[in-house]
């Protein structure tokens, strides 16, 4: 599903790259990229959905090779991925609706459609009666809630969330938490990457943990000595 | 389609403000541009009320037969300058200098004999109407055995020609400068339009939209924009247009403004402005992100 092969990333202004990395994560797996803030979490996240390149190795997400992707490409991949961050990134001046079924209308998706999957999400994400609600009007547990549902709505195979809780407090962190769990549990592949290590305590989900641009650690290692052969995984 | 146009409407809704503004200042900055265009207009007309006063004029010798003055017109009617050819024989030159020249009626009144000798007056045709040109046709006339004289007011028909390169010049590069003005003012303004929507555009790109599609909105809004500022620019010249005539001195009497034609040009000047500056726009923003 995700596939990092011997990737390093230097940054032209300096700053958090990553040193010769090398991950797989398979179909349906949750896992925590956890280190401190610069350790390269989100430059390994950046990667994945192509917002950057790497500047050594290969990076595969979904079938796509993401490090050499052309650029008209590049929208074709994000369809097939959800991403959350830590500041929702929702549109102001749109209710919670408005801004899932953007998500749906810049892909082409059918008018007729796009109604009922926007409700579908909604009601999986738990905010079905706030449809009408602007951003300003929704706390931060329900604006990420509706930027998660954003992510589903195009039925990603693969979730990527970046700190997706740094915002919220608690309560909305664990609820936040849970749903990327149930999402996780439908089928859907979770890569989170997050320094909160009460929530990695919280969950037996395989962490990958990480150390200035390098992996430290990886409690999925084992499962991983044999590689699953070329193209398969990719399906 | 239905899509990209909603989106782009949607915009003015939503950003009224930064949506009067540019539109206001692509309404200036063409105004401005169209001003210039008019006193350009005006000049030209003035200009060329002037030359059609351009006249060669060719004193015959006295008794030269009317034969050999009818072949000769129909040669110099075919001269490739020339406009018109009017054959004024003595007699009307007597009557026309009697009517006009009041002050020496009584000396023409008294004459037993017409002095006057019958002339060939040449009128050249417009975009002829050079020093060069009627000092060839001059020269050409000045060769027929019949002609005893020929006169233009060269030193006029030559101050006529300065005014005329001087004009094109400064006129030429004037509205240049002005074009080029309101095209920055106006890219400036899109350029604020698409920051202000950076937010937006990033969150475009992450949910998978293209970068054709993201452009779409910008493409139309800048279009109707464009086109919102020119039809204004219009409005407001004519406004100032007819402020002028309002004035009622002699000096703004015979103002003349633009045909339908130019106006529709200044139409699509602006909507092609608006369209080309959001595609600049937007591009460079899509590239650097």
């Amino acid at each position: 599903m995700i596939r990092l092969t011997r990737v390093s990333k230097t940054w032209a202004r300096g700053g958090a790259g990553l040193r010769d990395i090398s991950l797989h994560i398979s179909r349906g797996e949750f896992v925590f990229l956890t280190g401190h803030s610069g350790a390269g979490k989100s430059t390994m996240l950046k990667l994945m959905y192509a917002e950057t390149r790497p500047t050594a190795g290969e990076v595969r997400v979904s079938g796509f090779v993401a490090s050499a992707l052309r650029p008209g490409d590049v929208p074709r991949l994000r369809r097939r991925l959800g991403i959350v961050f830590q500041d929702f990134r929702l549109l102001e001046d749109r209710t919670a609706e408005e801004n899932i079924a953007f998500a749906l209308e810049v892909t082409g998706a059918r008018q007729e459609s796009i109604p009922s999957r926007v409700m579908r999400v909604l009601s999986q994400v738990g905010l079905a009666s706030k449809a009408q609600a602007y951003p300003h009007e929704l706390s931060g547990g329900e604006q990420q809630r509706v930027a998660i549902a954003r992510a589903l709505v195009n039925d990603p195979a693969i979730l990527l969330a970046d700190e997706p809780t740094g915002n919220l407090d608690e309560r909305a962190t664990r609820g936040v938490f849970q749903l990327l769990r149930d999402i996780n549990a439908g089928g859907t592949c979770v890569v989170m990457a997050t320094h909160d290590l009460d929530l990695v305590r919280l969950a037996p989900c395989r962490t990958v943990e990480m150390r200035e641009g390098m992996i430290v650690y990886d409690s999925g290692q084992d499962e991983q000595e044999t590689p699953a052969p070329e193209g398969v995984e990719e399906a | 389609m239905r899509l990209l146009l909603r989106e782009a409407l949607l915009s003015f809704r939503r950003a009224p403000l930064l949506s009067v503004l540019s539109v206001t200042t692509i309404a200036f900055s063409l105004y401005v541009v169209g001003l210039f265009g008019l006193v350009a207009l005006n000049l030209r007309a003035a200009l060329s009320d002037v030359e059609q006063r351009v006249e060669v004029v060719a004193y015959l010798f006295r008794g030269t037969s009317t034969e050999t003055i009818t072949l000769a017109s129909q040669d110099i009617a075919a001269f490739p300058e020339v406009q018109s050819v009017t054959y004024v024989n003595e007699d009307e030159a007597l009557a026309r200098a009697r009517k006009e020249l009041v002050e020496f009626k009584d000396a023409y009144s008294d004459l037993e004999v017409n002095p006057l000798p019958a002339s060939l007056e040449i009128r050249l045709k417009p975009g002829r109407r050079d020093a060069a040109s009627v000092q060839a046709v001059a020269d050409r006339l000045r060769g027929y055995r019949f002609v005893e004289e020929v006169r233009y007011g060269r030193e006029w028909v030559e101050k006529l020609d300065r005014l005329r390169n001087i004009f094109g010049f400064v006129g030429l590069t004037i509205g240049l400068a002005f074009a080029v003005v309101a095209v920055v003012i106006i890219g400036v303004t899109i350029r604020i339009t698409v920051l202000q929507r950076k937010r937006e555009i990033a969150i475009m790109r992450l949910v998978g939209a293209t970068n054709g599609f993201i452009r779409g909105p910008f493409l139309i809004e800048g279009a109707i924009k464009g086109a919102l500022g020119g039809a204004l620019a219009v409005a407001m010249c004519y406004g100032s247009y007819l402020v002028f005539l309002s004035q009622g001195s002699l000096a703004t009497s015979g103002l003349i403004f633009f045909e339908p034609q130019q106006m529709s040009l200044g139409l699509l000047f602006g909507t092609l402005i608006g369209l080309g500056g959001s595609l600049v726009s937007v591009g460079r923003h899509l590239r650097n992100v």
